[in-house]
């Protein structure tokens, strides 16, 4: 697989095509607009919560694979892994951030991020981690709102 | 509607473009395993050995501030500085005294902005009172402009109470010159335009403009960013008042840009930035200002990288610039048809009765631009992304971010095709169009 492949993931590109939890809905608990302006990507991201526990998330944006890949992986997260709490979902990110900024040198935890492990390469492309990380900033800033 | 006389000049020959990359080693790199194709001149142009030579040579031998001091090697840091200035008035066909040093072409627009904000509120005084703006008046722009000839001129009318109106453009990215006799108006005081588009490579009608604003008594001010690098321009010729371009998209160094003012006028606005060099006399309360071009080159000054600038339009002239606008018209051309025989693919712009210079951007509808130039890269091939800080004329031709390929007297063929091969390749990757 070249790194072009491992890049773009037939799982990234699918993510990206028909994305899980795109559509905003009533009754949020929280959302955040995030922009990447170098790029114009943008994800508008919802938080549904009650009782300190994440039902799901969903969203709207526009940009690139990465960018809305993303997005609809951290939204399937919530929907494979029921009953996170807020500070379930804040590990989650934190870890997923950590990896971005490994410069290749992270694997993400499939046990804790899922099919979000795929995004892993993106670390290598310091341009392109902004892109993956522009809805986990946008779901960060909505579990402020809710803590 | 081109602003530019047809010339019979030759485009360059493989041999000749051959010997130029011989002049820059950085085109012999290889980037991800492949030859490096470099199609982002329109950003950044690479630098020839000549450049980074004088550069080396005059800060190992002769450097020294200018303007001040009495000793040996300041006077030929100065005298070397001066000749810089000189060479670039030269190239453009002005006066030396009308060529002011900026830090770059932002810096050399936000000049012109700030010193016209000056004088609205007085400053300069009686003899700048000629430029002051207030409510009622109007600054022209475009709906094509880079931001950097965009926001100064916001910031301007917000600041003084004029009004900012633009010349929009069609659904194709042409520019609607049809409407400058009613966007052109006894209230229009300063029209501000590219006269190469960024994004689009279009050639702007500088007459058209240039008629419609004197006419009224405007100002014009011309974002030449992107023609004098490609394009023979004579500034006095085209009788603009005011222009902006930046030495690193013409072979020279970062940091250095520079703002051409008819004498008259710049010797009548008020100084922008202010401090060190650019008085006669200070005294605790106020102070008195040289004529131009100090007034407007305040603090130390960017003396090895003019030097190394004016080795770079030597460079230029060498080659020759009606030459170097025929070498891209060819391969914009080349660009454009081969663009134009690649499904999905939208070349932004307009595709008919406006001279382009070598560069085309492309929206893919389905695949962001980031993503494409992903797997450009992944080839070596470096292009531009995004918005290339046009945002309203992205949305104006209805998407975000586009893919740009530039090219210069340096780009082959092979590296268009390069790139014309590796779109399609793109969008199969990426599993088709949306």
């Amino acid at each position: 697989m070249s790194d072009l492949q491992a890049l773009y993931q037939e799982l990234i590109i699918d993510h990206s095509k028909h994305p899980v939890g795109f559509g905003l809905a009533e009754g949020a608990a929280a959302e955040s607009h995030q922009l990447n302006p170098t790029c114009g990507d943008e994800v508008t991201l919802q938080l549904h919560a009650h009782d300190g526990v994440i039902d799901r998330i969903t969203w709207e944006g526009h940009g690139c694979a990465i960018s809305q890949s993303s997005a609809s992986l951290l939204a399937q997260l919530v929907r494979e892994q029921p009953d996170l709490s807020v500070d379930d979902l804040t590990v989650r990110i934190d870890a997923f951030r950590e990896v971005m900024r490994s410069r290749g040198t992270l694997e993400a935890d499939e046990e804790l991020l899922g099919d979000a492990a795929v995004l892993s390469p993106v670390s290598k492309y310091t341009a392109r981690v902004k892109c993956a990380m522009l809805a986990w900033v946008a779901a960060e800033h909505a579990l402020a709102q809710v803590r | 509607m081109s602003t530019v006389t047809p010339t019979l000049a030759a485009p360059f020959t493989d041999a000749e473009v051959a010997r130029f990359r011989a002049d820059f080693p950085i085109l012999g790199e290889t980037v991800n395993g492949h030859p490096l194709v470099y199609l982002d001149t329109g950003a950044t142009s690479q630098r020839p050995l000549s450049v980074l030579d004088a550069e080396r040579d005059f800060v190992l031998r002769r450097n020294a501030a200018v303007h001040r001091g009495a000793h040996t090697l300041a006077a030929l840091a100065t005298d070397e500085f001066e000749a810089a200035r000189e060479r670039v008035a030269r190239f453009v066909g002005v006066d030396d005294n009308e060529i002011v040093w900026t830090s770059n072409a932002t810096e050399a627009l936000n000049t012109i902005a700030y010193a016209i904000g000056n004088a609205s509120v007085g400053r300069g005084a009686p003899a700048s009172a000629r430029f002051a703006l207030g409510p009622g008046d109007e600054i022209l722009v475009t709906e094509l402009e880079h931001h950097a000839n965009l926001i100064p001129w916001q910031e301007l009318a917000a600041r003084t109470g004029a009004t900012l109106r633009y010349v929009p453009i069609d659904d194709d990215g042409a520019l609607r010159v049809d409407l400058l006799g009613e966007l052109v108006t006894e209230r229009t005081r300063v029209v501000a335009f590219a006269h190469v588009s960024n994004v689009l490579g279009t050639i702007a009608p500088v007459e058209a403009f240039v008629a419609a604003a004197h006419a009224v008594g405007a100002l014009v001010v011309l974002d030449a960013c992107q023609s004098v690098p490609h394009l023979p321009v004579d500034l006095r010729a085209l009788d603009v008042d005011f222009a902006a371009f930046s030495a690193h998209k013409m072979l020279g160094p970062t940091g250095l840009g520079v703002l051409y003012g008819r004498a008259e006028l710049l010797d009548a606005l008020p100084p922008f930035l202010t401090g060190g060099s650019m008085i006669t006399t200070v005294t605790m309360e106020a102070s008195e200002y040289l004529p131009s071009p100090q007034r407007f080159e305040a603090g130390t000054q960017k003396v090895s990288q003019a030097v190394a600038f004016a080795a770079a339009i030597d460079y230029l002239d060498a080659a020759g610039m009606d030459r170097v606008a025929a070498h891209e018209h060819e391969l914009g051309a080349r660009l454009v048809a081969g663009l134009a025989e690649i499904d999905g693919v939208r070349l932004l712009g307009p595709t008919s009765g406006v001279e382009r210079v070598g560069v085309a951007s492309v929206d893919v509808p389905g695949i962001h631009a980031h993503d494409l130039g992903q797997f450009l890269d992944d080839r070596g091939i470096a292009v531009r992304v995004g918005h290339h800080c046009a945002q309203p004329l992205h949305r104006r031709l209805g998407t975000v971010a586009s893919t740009r390929a530039s090219s210069y007297l340096y780009t082959t063929e092979a590296e268009v095709d390069a790139f014309l091969a590796a779109v399609p390749d793109a969008i199969r990757f990426f599993g088709g169009l949306r």
